[in-house]
């Protein structure tokens, strides 16, 4: 009898907390964002709930993934893409605000290797040693595309060659679907080089990971555009966490998770004093 | 409508009426209970055929068939074929010694091991894969020995067919189990009498009589392997042919073309069908085979 009497509170309890949490939640907006974001708006998106009290959904995955998700009926008021690709698409297929769209940082693809560097890779001319473990991405997710371009850049010049992107391709023992498995395979050590968005070696995972950086006639820029769906029920409150984004204090947050701004002045100026790309600018 | 009835078949039988009187409504209440199970039935069946008939509604014929000869496509279904049919041998011959043991003897400690064969049932696969990479991958506690001698297991078609076994094991070792247990002692006690040797009667009395549930037992292995897709991609990675399996690459096609993983998913749901109807016919057949 007792133990029925505890199960029937226990019940209870569980259903207001449910419905209480839920009554709390009434205001909040989604935002599907491109894995690579991930730490960056977490915190954006807790600096949008403590000025506005409204919080913010995320749901982080490929930029791929989510656009299927909401081609095939997902919600969300914001999507945040990792290339301009996948922004199009959804914009051709009618599914965005068009003017709401806005491409609002940049980061350039990195070569990341395990701390210890089992395989010794210094510069992109090791990747083609035989043997080594390579994890990149699959040709839709946006790091995978970038990559992609990479390596036809690098057949394409006289100093690597095709031989040399056969030889690369040659080393993939995996196409991930999101950059988040390509730097944890990395960071544990399961792969001896992977490539990557420089933003995304964050500061739990640069003490297991190391940058190496891609000479510039070589790389590409990623840009993030971001903008707000037609199917939003609150247009105004997403255009506001897109202003939060593009505030100098989102740029902030941006700045320290390694994506170069675009848009506020004040920053950018910062930006291009690091010398890094002279396109940050463009 | 059902429940109606039940219920009304209930306010009936209040104490205090006469007996013709519960007689009639418990034939009411059987016939309530016959509806309501009736109509659980159809639903049931609906919640599942629904899904199934949509994924031939939802794709061109043309296109799936088209598809077949997509290199993307076959060479997940030959990988798929081919490492699940491995584990379930794997999970068969290790797994049968192992459900007899546990069906057939005492020992300290029973209990802990028949929990502990279950445990990957109810690890999510995503945990699987990630216990998998922690003791096998490169910076794994065996791994890390393995890989000293030049023996890398994670990107390869044994990680898929290791994490397979892992997770489609229980499903053979629990049924099996219970086909041996119900094997009835008299059988193996009168075997011995007439002189047959342990392995003997194990090989010619208990098998025989066991192998229907220890076939249906390889068929849920078989059909778990098929369907594995979270400690694959976890530990195995994602490549064409190598480690590609059917389920990972219905997941990397849809982020690309929505029709490519439909037809994919149609081949996958027919070779499903196709496997289990057919071990389930030929299992008639060897079980009315051994009764005769």
């Amino acid at each position: 009898m007792i133990e029925k009497r505890i199960f029937a509170v226990v019940i209870a309890v569980l259903v207001l907390a449910t419905s209480a949490s839920y009554a709390q939640e009434s205001k909040e907006i989604t935002a599907f964002t491109a894995a690579s974001l991930t730490g960056a708006f977490t915190e954006i998106g807790q600096m949008y709930k403590n000025e506005t009290n409204i919080s913010v959904v995320f749901n982080f995955d490929g930029s791929q993934v989510l656009r299927t998700q909401i081609e095939n009926g997902a919600y969300a008021d914001i999507f945040v893409s990792a290339n301009t690709k996948q922004m199009n698409l959804m914009k051709n297929e009618g599914f965005m605000n068009n003017s709401s769209i806005t491409v609002f940082t940049r980061t350039k693809p990195v070569i990341i290797v395990p701390k210890d560097n089992p395989a010794k890779i210094q510069s992109i001319s090791d990747l083609a040693k035989p043997g080594l473990k390579i994890v990149i991405g699959t040709k839709d997710v946006p790091i995978g595309d970038y990559t992609l371009q990479i390596l036809a850049k690098l057949a394409n010049d006289s100093a690597f060659g095709p031989g040399f992107t056969k030889k690369v391709m040659a080393n993939v023992v995996s196409n991930e679907t999101n950059v988040n498995y390509i730097t944890s395979k990395v960071a544990l050590g399961e792969a001896d080089a992977g490539f990557a968005y420089k933003s995304d070696v964050t500061k739990d995972l640069a003490s297991k990971i190391t940058k190496i950086e891609i000479p510039d006639k070589y790389n590409v820029i990623a840009e993030y555009p971001m903008g707000i769906l037609k199917q939003s029920k609150y247009p105004a409150q997403a255009q506001e966490f897109i202003n939060l984004v593009k505030s100098d204090k989102g740029m902030a947050v941006l700045e320290k998770y390694g994506f170069e701004p675009v848009i506020s002045p004040a920053v950018s100026v910062k930006a291009a004093s690091n010398a890094t790309a002279p396109k940050a600018t463009a | 409508m059902a429940l109606n009835q039940v219920e009304l078949g209930h306010t009936n039988e209040l104490p205090g009426q006469d007996r013709e009187a519960i007689v009639i409504p418990s034939r009411t209440k059987e016939m309530a209970l016959k509806a309501g199970l009736g109509l659980t039935l159809i639903l049931a069946m609906t919640f599942i055929a629904l899904p199934v008939v949509s994924l031939f509604v939802k794709s061109p014929l043309d296109a799936t068939l088209r598809s077949l000869y997509d290199p993307v496509v076959m060479d997940a279904l030959k990988l798929s074929l081919m490492t699940s049919t491995l584990t379930t041998l794997t999970v068969v011959l290790m797994g049968t010694p192992i459900a007899y043991v546990n069906a057939r003897f005492h020992y300290f400690g029973r209990d802990i091991a028949d929990s502990l064969i279950d445990l990957p049932v109810i690890m999510p696969p995503a945990v699987a894969g990630i216990a998998l990479l922690m003791a096998f991958g490169r910076m794994g506690i065996l791994g890390h020995y393995l890989n000293a001698f030049g023996f890398g297991i994670a990107f390869t078609t044994l990680a898929v067919i290791i994490a397979q076994v892992f997770v489609s094991s229980p499903f053979y070792i629990r049924q099996a189990k219970t086909s041996f247990e119900d094997v009835d002692t008299a059988f193996e006690d009168a075997a011995r009498t007439l002189g047959a040797s342990r392995v003997y009667t194990f090989f010619h009395v208990i098998l025989p009589i066991a192998s229907n549930g220890l076939i249906s037992g390889a068929i849920m292995a078989f059909a778990r392997s098929l369907g594995e897709f979270g400690a694959t991609i976890m530990f195995a990675g994602n490549f064409q042919g190598r480690t590609q399996t059917m389920p990972l690459a219905i997941y990397t096609a849809m982020q690309g073309d929505l029709n490519v993983s439909l037809c994919l998913a149609i081949i996958l749901v027919i070779i499903s069908f196709v496997v289990i109807a057919l071990v389930k016919m030929l299992t008639r057949r060897v079980y009315k085979n051994v009764r005769d």
